[in-house]
């Protein structure tokens, strides 16, 4: 298991480094896929496979589908690629780097500190706990987050049905 | 020792026995089609025609191999194995009879779910990275109608969820001793099996493809042995959905008993495939926007209301 857990984080420190300097968008998109996939691996490893399907269900297949979806539509080009260019100078990444080193610090601490066997004694959480969680204590969270995306389900609607307008000539009837 | 070595013939058996059902249903579907079309279908290779697919791969393997140059190679090769992929993953969970399964996953139905999520890169990265305009389309279709079919195909599977009180899929089985699924949960069925058609974009919902606008949309670029893996990995997934369906709301392997459990669960399976291609047979290809309209306006909502009617009968 331990090999597992290290194996799977170190495709993800390496997808995710990749995802960030490559130059084309839908290549770093997919390794941005291939890091969230690792996750889930390690996720599951540490006893949440709930958390571990949701993070392929959601993240890797719906989310990140969305955003390959939106940069094929948007065809970029050579000169989008000359841009990204530009963007990542050292000037830009350093302190970004910094900080994240900081973090990655403090991690590895309180790695040290718990001396071994840091996963062996998580209990798996089974998704029928989550769900009593989030009806429980936690259900005034889960109904505001309800809120906001009905919020934002009815923004997307209003704001899609002004573009209806210039639909295709023959399907103007059905629109009145 | 005896254990592990049985549990590594169930792997094996898992992996290979989808792989050569793939092919069969070819010839199957070919042979019903011409049954339910009023010709004979394919009869000259082998007896009844039933070495068809197996001249049908040849000729696959011996056609040239061609990469357009304008293509994304690498993701053009990724495309293809992706979908192959995730459906051979998803066949882990599915149990053929007591113990006889790869995984038995606590959270078996939203593995399931994950994998049916993944498999929508091959058509998107495919039609991408094609970088021709037909392509293109035929992904953005794809695209669009699989990410909205998988809300409700989630959705309809969730009332079987409540019932058994249990994502594992044997546990599913189990809870079915009674009364099948299809019963209590006909809704739920009827949702899941048009989404997971639609999920599959297996005719008639094959819009991404559509030959007679998109001259076969997402794979038009795509040749020899790589259009085969999208040909086999779309046999493998109506396979998959069969299994699925069969476990979720048709009690697996349960039966009366003459029968051993995995001979009942081969013949549910194979009835539902069998449906699948009577479907291709007789329904006409809906329009684009039609099949988003049925999606949101109709499926959808009959999805929650059979959530909830579960949930309040339950409670």
């Amino acid at each position: 298991m331990e090999a597992v857990f290290y194996l799977s984080s170190l495709i993800a420190i390496t997808a995710t480094a990749l995802a960030i300097t490559r130059l084309h968008a839908v290549h770093a998109l997919l390794f941005l896929i291939v890091s969230l996939l690792a996750l889930a691996i390690l996720f599951f490893v540490i006893g949440a496979p709930f958390a571990a399907a949701l993070e392929v269900i959601i993240y890797a297949g719906a989310i990140m589908v969305l955003f390959v979806f939106a940069i094929m539509m948007l065809n970029l080009g050579k000169q989008a690629m000359e841009w990204e260019r530009r963007l990542l100078s050292p000037r830009i990444w350093v302190l970004p780097a910094i900080l994240t080193l900081v973090l990655f610090a403090e991690l590895a601490y309180l790695i040290a500190i718990r001396r071994g066997g840091a996963w062996s004694e998580f209990e798996p959480v089974l998704p029928a706990e989550v769900g009593a969680l989030l009806f429980g204590p936690y259900l005034l969270g889960v109904e505001m987050a309800a809120f906001l995306l009905m919020a934002g389900l009815v923004g997307a609607y209003h704001i899609g049905r002004r573009e209806k307008k210039q639909l295709h000539r023959y399907l103007k009837e059905e629109e009145q | 020792m005896d254990t592990t070595w049985n549990y590594w013939l169930i792997i094996v058996g898992v992996i290979l026995v989808p792989l050569i059902i793939a092919p069969g249903l070819i010839w199957l579907e070919r042979r019903f089609l011409g049954f339910w079309q009023d010709r004979r279908g394919p009869n000259r290779v082998g007896p009844l025609g039933i070495l068809q697919p197996i001249a049908d791969a040849i000729k696959l393997f011996f056609k040239e191999d061609w990469i357009p140059p304008f293509a994304d190679k690498a993701v053009f090769i990724l495309a293809p194995t992706i979908v192959v992929f995730t459906s051979l993953m998803a066949f882990a969970i599915i149990p053929l009879a007591p113990g006889f399964v790869v995984a038995d996953l606590n959270i078996g139905v939203l593995f399931f779910l994950a994998m049916a999520s993944l498999g929508v890169y091959a058509v998107v990265l495919g039609g991408w990275s094609s970088n021709n305009k037909y392509s293109l389309l035929g992904a953005m279709r794809g695209a669009a109608q699989m990410i909205t079919y998988e809300v409700f195909m989630g959705l309809s599977l969730m009332g079987v969820v409540m019932m058994a009180g249990s994502f594992n899929l044997s546990e599913i089985v189990m809870a079915q001793k009674g009364m099948w699924n299809v019963v209590p949960q006909f809704v739920g069925f009827a949702v899941f099996f048009i989404a997971g058609v639609a999920e599959l974009h297996r005719l008639p919902f094959d819009i991404p493809e559509a030959e007679s606008e998109l001259i076969a949309g997402y794979h038009s670029e795509y040749s020899s042995m790589k259009f085969g893996m999208f040909f086999l990995g779309e046999y493998i997934g109506i396979t998959l959905l069969s299994a699925f369906t069969t476990t979720m709301f048709f009690g697996g392997w349960l039966g009366p008993e003459f029968l051993p459990g995995v001979a009942w669960f081969l013949l549910k399976t194979f009835t539902i495939i069998i449906f699948i291609i009577l479907l291709r047979a007789s329904l006409p290809r809906p329009r684009y926007d039609q099949l988003m309209n049925y999606g949101w306006k109709i499926l959808l909502p009959l999805a929650l209301i059979n959530l909830m009617v579960t949930g309040y009968l339950l409670l």
